[in-house]
């Protein structure tokens, strides 16, 4: 058991150093903008006062590894500064959209991991039937679409020709739960195809993977009902896989919002992250940016955890 | 020239069309200025004309004609994709062999880096750097190719870590050769396959990132045609039921497929396996 | 039918093979590789399929389920198993004979247990899932065959987990399971072909023992005419699909018919004559006080010393495990040894190969035991053989191709062979080739690592002869690494026995063949299979004698 808390605690430390490093890159960017940052949000025309006055306020003034580690801890306490576009707090406008990325996040996965899941051990059982080749068409062609056509498509379809669903994501805090559900269905059928065919693909193919083994054979020939085989053989072995799949494309989800939040006009992070890179809001897009890709490798962590766990050759060592 | 023809009566109809795809595009885009009845970014009309003649598809936001833009944006979306694929390969697939091949802790350090270099999402990396750097071709190409030589990496290395433990290596190794000569004559030539079809895939991937930035705005900038930027600046059309903005949103698709589609027909010919991510 | 004292009790007919015919694809193009065979098993006896690779014997044994694996399909022919057409059975009938009636052992026990499930789980979920025992009942006769089985710890055993038990133990478990249903027919795959010398002998007389006890008849498939010869009452001959020859076993033994049966069963009985060593101011090759180690762990080479004499063969045997190939890569500098030095010819060599000179490199040549492995598919057997004489010799392009082609005929290959891709060749053609390469670089001394082990039986031995001419022509030393002891016999002047990291015993080949042994050694020598069908009977006897 030691062996199995050593390894899983190897991941978590590796996890943390990610962190580390990401956040070390996320501030470094601030360093490496060319001219001052100053002179781009003031202009040129600024004073010298006023110009002095700002590099305090943001403590630019001071040495860059004081200011990296002011940085970090203000964020661990849940102050990441202001915001250079409004002034307003940035926790405050990143944690309304933050929850609002999860919730259409959420939902996106609700629909589509059971779909992807059942799709997938479907074709992996029939492959090369008519079934299995169509599906796979289908997936390696959504797989190719990039995700605004498949926004506008469902747009057009869905909204414009059919007007079913609104073409504008807009959510505010006082909506009810089934509302917000509404509103936010056709960013979260947008993601549900794209990362359908993902999941899917990967479940086929370690599924297949799985049924080439000698065990399977052995199965066979031990007589056993297919689905005796399938529930008893393949799956305990076919778990890790396909809970690594689920997770590492609940990684994609999450962070792949950016877009189809562009599209829907959706107030999610992913929409915030974008206004503020364009604005070079510096202080925003370094808090978005460090929360995304914490989510991103908290939920890696997470899969690699995971098929640890559910490997039997580890959990029961010799 | 005979097995070549029989290779392609073998393929499959996909693949077929794949290839199709991609011989029309990249003669598109070699003849951009024939076959373009304007210039690239010309003002030939008034805004959002509708579709007829003079302008077959119409023109754009500013009244430029739009099936020029969209010539004109095959050239210059595959071109950048083009070389910031082969880009991400020298700088992935050189790193890769060059890690198994000298393993030790060149390996585990080189190793280690990706790992975490992996572990932050692309795109936001992609548009955190494009922040500090500003947009502009050149950086485009490096910053994508960089954070893109990554998976390059990962996968020439687990390719060719395969390859380097086989004996054939060892006994180059015990002959006293040099480094150069085993990455290139005995790891590289039988890491190919898996690495020619990563290369679509790849190609792809990155087609599909420039075209999502252009559409976020951060992209190609204007007024260069790209089809990122195309569907971005006529998006509104949509609302009115124009089925305009899905044509260049539709050239990026058909082409990604029939890449897919060709890729899909090799790697099931060279029975290699395919990493999806 | 048999004439051997009726050890088995054998009764009407059980499994009949009419015309079988089974294909295989490959490059979308089925292509046949089971043609027309005829097989009667009667109760209760036991029938070895014997055959080198390609000969389609494991096709045949799985096909007697109505079973073809994935890529192969049955094309013709019936197969009868007590009354019923397997090969015009519902998918549902077969399922309730397999496991059963006919069960299946398969040779590789650690691939073809589920990881995720204990051993006796896996055992009573045939008898539980055919509706013949209730899951307590089937764990009392698990632990009851696991006793039979000689397994330690029977009643416990099988509350681990697959790979938390040996190879030779798992193999066991799995003869096991197989007898769970007490099935009528077993077929047995190569169950020890993967395992040691003296852990195929337990297995063996495991597996021996429970058949005989309980009757059931069964399919021996194996590539070794000797442990056929213990197993089998009436052997098959097979060779691309095709039956060769067919009969009793003792009779088949003792009066083969056909060429091909007759060349199988004289494999092994080549042997290098006697030579004693020429005196010498120095070995050629000489191992002093190595120890080596992978990483910081436990040492898998302790304390060797080595002398090999120019012009000689030494050969090192040992079974896996025994730090054999250790010792190959610690001489040839790819696991510099944590002490102890190499010399050649005198001269100490760096211990790392990299520090090697060229010339260093070029005295110690390697064949490997993979010729598949050891050969750059992408390069021409030209540039194969080329690279080391321009890279040693720095030969021009018209002295490299005069000596390819002089190499080529000294492993008795045509000339336009230079012109080919390994993927073209045969594995014997194959490892050829590596002589040859090997040979390209002049060198003193050739390490062969198990060169026989991956090749048919009398492809290896061709091999055999053709290292030994050469080395009578030639005057090179051979270092000869190998787990079998009748290369050993064949090739080796001197040998050195390795077990866990160390030399229990070395000396000239005769000193070490002929009584007494070290106990080590004896337990080697004795568990190697023979052609005498009451080998496996006499040593098990003479071992419980001695306890």
């Amino acid at each position: 058991m030691t062996e199995i808390l050593t390894m899983v605690a190897q991941r978590l430390a590796l996890g943390l150093l990610t962190l580390f490093v990401v956040s070390l890159i996320i501030f470094l960017g601030i360093e490496l903008l060319p001219g001052d940052l100053t002179e781009a949000v003031l202009g040129q025309s600024a004073t010298p006062e006023t110009v002095a006055a700002f590099r305090r306020e943001l403590g630019l003034d001071l040495p860059p590894h004081t200011r990296y580690f002011e940085w970090l801890g203000g964020i661990l306490q849940g102050d990441f500064g202001k915001s250079l576009a409004n002034q307003r707090e940035i926790s405050e406008l990143i944690g309304v959209r933050f929850a609002n990325t999860l919730f259409l996040a959420a939902i996106a996965a609700i629909i589509s991991v059971p779909l992807a899941v059942t799709l997938g051990v479907l074709a992996a059982l029939h492959r090369n039937s008519f079934f299995d080749r169509s599906v796979n068409v289908v997936t390696l062609s959504s797989i190719s679409f990039p995700e605004f056509f498949v926004a506008y498509i469902l747009i057009l379809f869905l909204a414009v020709n059919v007007n079913i669903f609104p073409s504008i994501s807009n959510v505010s805090p006082d909506l009810g739960f089934w509302e917000r559900v509404y509103r936010v269905m056709l960013p979260a059928l947008t993601l549900t195809l794209v990362v359908v065919a993902h999941m899917m693909r990967m479940t086929r193919a370690s599924i297949i993977n799985l049924l080439a083994s000698p065990y399977i054979e052995m199965a066979n020939l031990k007589g056993l009902s297919r689905s005796r085989i399938i529930v008893h053989h393949a799956l305990p072995n076919a778990l890790a896989p396909i809970i690594n799949v689920i997770v590492i494309n609940l990684a994609y989800l999450v962070v792949g919002v950016v877009i189809v939040e562009v599209v829907f006009v959706y107030p999610g992070l992913g929409q915030l992250f974008v206004d503020s890179v364009i604005k070079r809001d510096v202080p925003v897009v370094q808090g978005s940016c460090l929360i995304f890709a914490a989510t991103y490798i908290l939920l890696n962590l997470t899969a690699d955890v995971l098929s640890i766990l559910s490997n039997p050759r580890l959990l029961h060592p010799k | 020239m005979k097995q070549l023809v029989k290779l392609l009566k073998s393929a499959p109809p996909t693949a077929i069309f794949g290839l199709l795809v991609i011989v029309v595009y990249v003669f598109v885009a070699f003849f951009a200025p024939v076959l373009t009845p304007y210039g690239e970014s010309e003002i030939v009309g008034s805004e959002f004309e509708p579709w007829g003649e003079g302008f077959v598809l119409g023109t754009d936001n500013l009244g430029r004609d739009m099936l020029t833009r969209l010539i004109y944006g095959a050239r210059n979306t595959i071109g950048i994709a083009f070389a910031t694929t082969c880009l991400a390969f020298l700088i992935g697939g050189f790193f890769g062999l060059l890690a198994t091949t000298l393993g030790g802790w060149v390996d585990q350090v080189l190793a280690r880096v990706v790992d975490v270099l992996m572990a932050i999402p692309t795109l936001i990396f992609a548009l955190l750097i494009l922040t500090i750097l500003g947009t502009s071709i050149p950086v485009l190409i490096v910053v994508i190719a960089v954070l893109d030589s990554t998976r390059v990496f990962r996968l020439a290395r687990a390719v060719s870590m395969n390859v380097v433990v086989l004996d054939f290596v060892e006994a180059a190794r015990l002959r006293g050769e040099r480094i150069w000569w085993i990455i290139g004559r005995e790891v590289l030539p039988n890491s190919m396959p898996p690495l020619v079809a990563e290369f679509g895939l790849r190609f792809c991937f990155v087609f599909l990132f420039i075209s999502a930035l252009s559409f976020l705005g951060l992209g190609l900038q204007p007024p260069t045609a790209d089809w990122g930027s195309m569907v971005r600046d006529n998006a509104t059309l949509i609302t009115y039921g124009d089925i305009t903005p899905l044509l260049p949103a539709g050239a990026i698709a058909l082409l990604t497929v029939g890449v897919n589609f060709v890729v899909d027909w090799f790697l099931h010919k060279t029975s290699g396996l395919r990493d999806e991510h | 039918m048999s004439t051997d004292g009726g050890k088995h009790e054998m009764g009407e007919v059980l499994l009949e093979m009419r015309g079988l015919r089974i294909e295989g694809q490959s490059d979308e193009q089925w292509h046949e590789i089971v043609n027309g065979i005829d097989l009667t098993l009667r109760r209760g006896e036991v029938l070895g399929l014997i055959g080198e690779s390609g000969a389609g014997k494991s096709t045949i044994g799985i096909a007697s389920m109505g079973f073809a694996r994935p890529g192969c399909r049955i094309s013709g022919g019936t197969i009868v198993f007590d009354g019923i057409d397997m090969t015009a059975a519902s998918e549902e009938t077969k399922r309730e004979i397999r496991g059963s009636r006919i069960a299946y052992v398969a040779q590789s026990a650690a691939a073809s247990f589920n990881p995720a499930h204990k051993l006796i789980d896996q055992y009573s979920e045939t008898p539980v899932q055919h509706g013949i025992l209730k899951a307590a009942e089937a764990e009392q006769d698990a632990k009851d065959l696991y006793r039979r089985l000689q397994l330690p710890d029977p009643d416990n055993i099988g509350y681990r987990y697959p790979h938390q038990v040996s190879g030779g133990q798992l193999q066991r478990a799995m003869t096991a399971m197989a007898m769970a249903c007490k099935p009528d027919l077993i077929v047995f795959d190569e169950p020890t072909t993967a395992l040691d010398v003296t852990t195929q002998i337990e297995v063996l007389a495991a597996i021996k023992d429970v058949v005989r006890q309980s009757n059931t008849a069964a399919i021996y498939i194996t590539h070794d005419l000797a442990v056929v010869a213990q197993m089998a009452d009436r052997i098959m001959v097979l060779r691309y699909g095709d039956l060769i020859e067919e009969g009793d076993a003792r009779e088949m033994l003792a009066n083969p018919k056909e060429d091909y049966t007759r060349q199988l069963v004289a494999v092994r009985t080549y042997k290098k004559e006697d030579a004693a060593a020429a005196a010498s101011e120095r070995p050629l090759l000489d191992v002093q006080d190595v120890s080596a180690a992978y990483g910081n762990t436990l040492l898998v080479l302790q304390d060797i010393d080595l002398q090999v004499e120019r012009g000689r063969t030494v050969a090192i045997v040992g079974e896996s495990g025994s730090g054999k190939s250790t010792l190959a890569r610690a001489i040839t500098g790819l696991l510099p040894p944590l002490k102890g030095k190499v010399l050649f010819d005198g001269e100490e060599l760096p211990a790392s190969y990299k520090a090697r000179s060229r010339d260093q490199l070029r005295h110690l040549q390697m064949i490997y035991q993979m010729p598949d492995t050891a050969l750059n598919p992408r390069q021409k057997v030209r540039d194969v053989i080329g690279r080391p004489l321009s890279f040693y010799l720095g030969m021009d392009s018209q002295a490299r191709e005069k000596r390819i082609l002089e190499l080529l005929d000294m492993i008795e290959l045509p000339a336009d062979f230079a012109d080919r891709y390994p993927g073209e060749l045969s594995g014997g053609q194959k490892q050829r080739i590596c002589i040859a390469r090997a040979l390209a670089a002049n060198p003193e001394v050739i390490i062969c690592d198990e060169v026989t082990s991956a090749l048919d039986q009398l492809v290896a031995e061709e091999i055999l002869k053709l290292l030994q001419r050469l080395q009578d022509d030639l005057g090179v030393t051979y270092l000869f690494i190998t787990h079998d002891l009748a290369t050993v016999k064949a090739i080796s002047d001197e040998i050195v026995v390795m077990l866990q990291g160390r030399i229990v015993e070395q000396g000239e080949k005769h000193e070490i063949l002929t009584p007494p042994h070290h106990e080590y050694t004896e337990l080697l020598l004795s568990s190697v299979p023979e052609m005498d069908p009451d080998w496996l009977d006499g040593v098990l006897e003479k071992r419980k004698a001695a306890q």
